[in-house]
């Protein structure tokens, strides 16, 4: 009877902690949610914690009616569908070379792509060179350098050492080339991990500011992400509200504040990502435990 | 019976990696492997023009680089050679001890919460035995793992303004009679990065020692319990020692990151008043390279940040490595 009373008493606490971390994580979204669909005037009052007093979609209509958020949310949506599979692909076939124990100078291979994981130019000379390659203020800056990535080669090429090395063996008496090999029988038996590394290249394009905030001046190549560091920044500086635009919510009767349009910003760009994670799920958590087998 | 077939039919299979190397030239090597180098040629490109090129750009922190002086490249044989004068200037300058004090101190702190938080999580996870409630819970834990930043830090600046939940607990239990200024107060951005750093991390972080703890048997669980022991002694005698080695690996290598406070938590959430205790080397980098024009002194900041960190994990590394095989033997 000792026991189990124990037992109670210890299930208790986890139950406690897991429901605290549960309300820790959970609840700034949701206050961030109930903000961005309440009415400003209302906001201002504070004590907002649990649910909308005061239920508008006036936030969202304002910044619904911005060009500035359809162009990001254009640019960020491209970047994301043209810059995934790019990166995909060319990880993938770099991970077979790789994966092949005949290849000529294997380890100067590999020690070429794992050193740069460990040392790096740093920020200042990085901008030069994409300068002297006329990627400032273009849209490729998106998309060219993320093509590669050493940790999720590690990843799919641990995953490709693990097939059985027959499948190559028979399909190269057949008369198959490396090229043949790769495309029909070694790529679709790699999907599952190429869906992993995908996932978390598409999260991290459309999660990306620092690239547009740093390396593009066009309004017009600005993504969603670094609009938000915009919004946020003028709101840190207390001058969101220029006089045209408090003039503008005056006459509205302060539909909208600086603070509900950051919320409902927040909210409309991270909407997608938190649709879409939760069917990922499998995926990357097959991933993190792949890589870390090796690593 | 059938798998000791397989073993001797294994044996009559030369070693693999050895076909093509015996009586065959380089030459002839390499024309049948031109098609692997093919595949390889994407990604060395990009490594090569986003990678090693700015490695050699670095020999702009040794010299006065100017953007009106010509091309980045072509500048390297006109501008002046300064040597170490720039590094000089880092750490005479009283910048240097305040930009290390905070990274370090950030660091620091992340760790101090960071690290323990996951382990926890995962113990408490793994003690929960319904599937349906643990997987909600574990997809709600990943949240914050993938949203950006900025988010982040628009979330988190909401929580802690004067009008935010938090400020209304603390004035609601009457433990301060006016709303803390958060994000006003120096000292304390150093430990809002460590709790910020931590609730965005611990629920993915939590995966790695719930795969360890996976792999653990758990005929060692059924003898517990004949034995009579408590879910908690289970918990304290079992599943911790098995997870030991995962920890102290893990352990290792973040000790190998230290200097890598981040960027993006610091840069975003920063404002006037608490830049004495935000800045870290990163930001610091960023303020002097870009935004004020002294190209090559930032890029001096970044190479001395680079050298420390790279030298930092090799170190580690060898130690994890050495680690590893010891508890593996």
């Amino acid at each position: 009877m000792v026991k189990s009373r124990n037992d109670l008493f210890f299930m208790s606490f986890v139950y406690l902690f897991i429901a605290a971390v549960f309300v820790v994580t959970f609840y700034p979204f949701w206050n961030i949610l109930i903000i961005s669909l309440n009415s400003a005037e209302d906001t201002l009052r504070g004590n907002l914690y649990f649910w909308p007093r005061d239920f508008s979609l006036a936030s969202y209509e304002q910044i619904l009616s911005d060009g500035e958020i359809w162009t990001a949310i254009k640019v960020t949506t491209l970047r994301t569908i043209i810059g995934t599979p790019l990166a995909v692909v060319v990880i993938s076939m770099l991970s077979y070379t790789l994966s092949k124990r005949e290849l000529v100078g294997s380890r100067f291979w590999t020690l070429y792509f794992i050193f740069t994981m460990y040392f790096g130019g740093g920020l200042i000379p990085y901008y030069m060179v994409l300068k002297s390659l006329h990627l400032i203020d273009n849209f490729m800056v998106y998309i060219l350098p993320s093509m590669m990535n050493v940790f999720y080669m590690i990843i799919v090429r641990t995953f490709m050492q693990q097939l059985p090395q027959e499948l190559d063996e028979s399909a190269k008496i057949d008369g198959a080339n490396y090229l043949q090999i790769f495309f029909r029988i070694i790529l679709p038996l790699t999907t599952p991990v190429l869906a992993t590394i995908g996932m978390f290249t598409a999260i991290m394009h459309w999660n990306s500011w620092f690239d547009s905030y740093v390396f593009t001046y066009d309004s017009d190549l600005k993504t969603l992400q670094a609009v938000l560091v915009k919004i946020l920044n003028q709101y840190q500086t207390g001058s969101m509200v220029n006089d045209a635009q408090q003039a503008a919510d005056a006459s509205k009767r302060m539909a909208v504040s600086p603070d509900t349009i950051r919320m409902a910003a927040t909210m409309v760009a991270t909407l997608p990502i938190l649709m879409v994670y939760p069917f990922l799920q499998k995926y990357f958590v097959k991933g993190m435990t792949l890589g870390a087998v090796k690593s | 019976m059938e798998s000791l077939m397989k073993a001797e039919t294994n044996t009559q299979v030369p070693p693999k990696g050895r076909r093509g190397r015996t009586g065959s030239s380089l030459g002839n090597r390499l024309k049948e492997q031109k098609l692997l180098f093919l595949l390889m040629l994407p990604a060395f490109v990009v490594t090569l023009l986003f990678s090693y090129v700015p490695m050699f750009g670095l020999y702009m922190a040794f010299t006065n680089y100017s953007p009106g002086g010509g091309p980045f490249f072509s500048q390297f044989f006109t501008t002046e050679f300064v040597g170490f004068e720039w590094f000089h200037y880092f750490f005479t300058s009283g910048d240097f001890y305040r930009v290390m004090r905070n990274t370090l101190a950030q660091s620091f702190l992340s760790l101090l919460f960071g690290f323990p938080m996951p382990i926890l999580l995962a113990l408490m996870i793994n003690e929960v035995r319904n599937g349906w409630f643990k997987r909600t819970f574990q997809t709600v834990s990943y949240m914050p793992h993938f949203i950006s930043w900025v988010i982040a830090a628009n979330i988190i600046i909401t929580v802690l303004s004067s009008g935010g939940v938090l400020n209304g607990i603390l004035t609601g239990l009457g433990i301060v009679d006016e709303p803390v200024q958060f994000m006003q107060k120096g000292p304390l951005f150093w430990w809002i990065i460590a709790i910020a750093n931590t609730w965005k991390d611990m629920g993915f972080n939590a995966i790695m020692y719930l795969a360890a703890i996976s792999a653990i048997n758990p005929e060692l669980y059924e003898v517990a319990k004949v034995d009579g022991a408590s879910r908690l002694k289970q918990m304290l005698h079992i599943t911790l020692p098995s997870i030991r080695p995962t920890v102290i690996i893990l352990a290792i290598l973040a000790i190998g990151g230290i200097l890598n406070a981040g960027f993006d938590q610091q840069y975003l959430l920063q404002n006037n008043t608490v830049l004495e205790y935000s800045e870290v080397i990163d930001t610091y980098t960023y303020k002097y390279g870009l935004q004020n024009g002294m190209f090559s002194y930032g890029a001096a900041v970044g190479l001395f940040k680079s050298a420390v960190a790279f030298i930092l994990v090799l170190s580690v590394n060898t130690l994890a490595k050495k680690m590893k095989e010891q508890s593996l033997f």
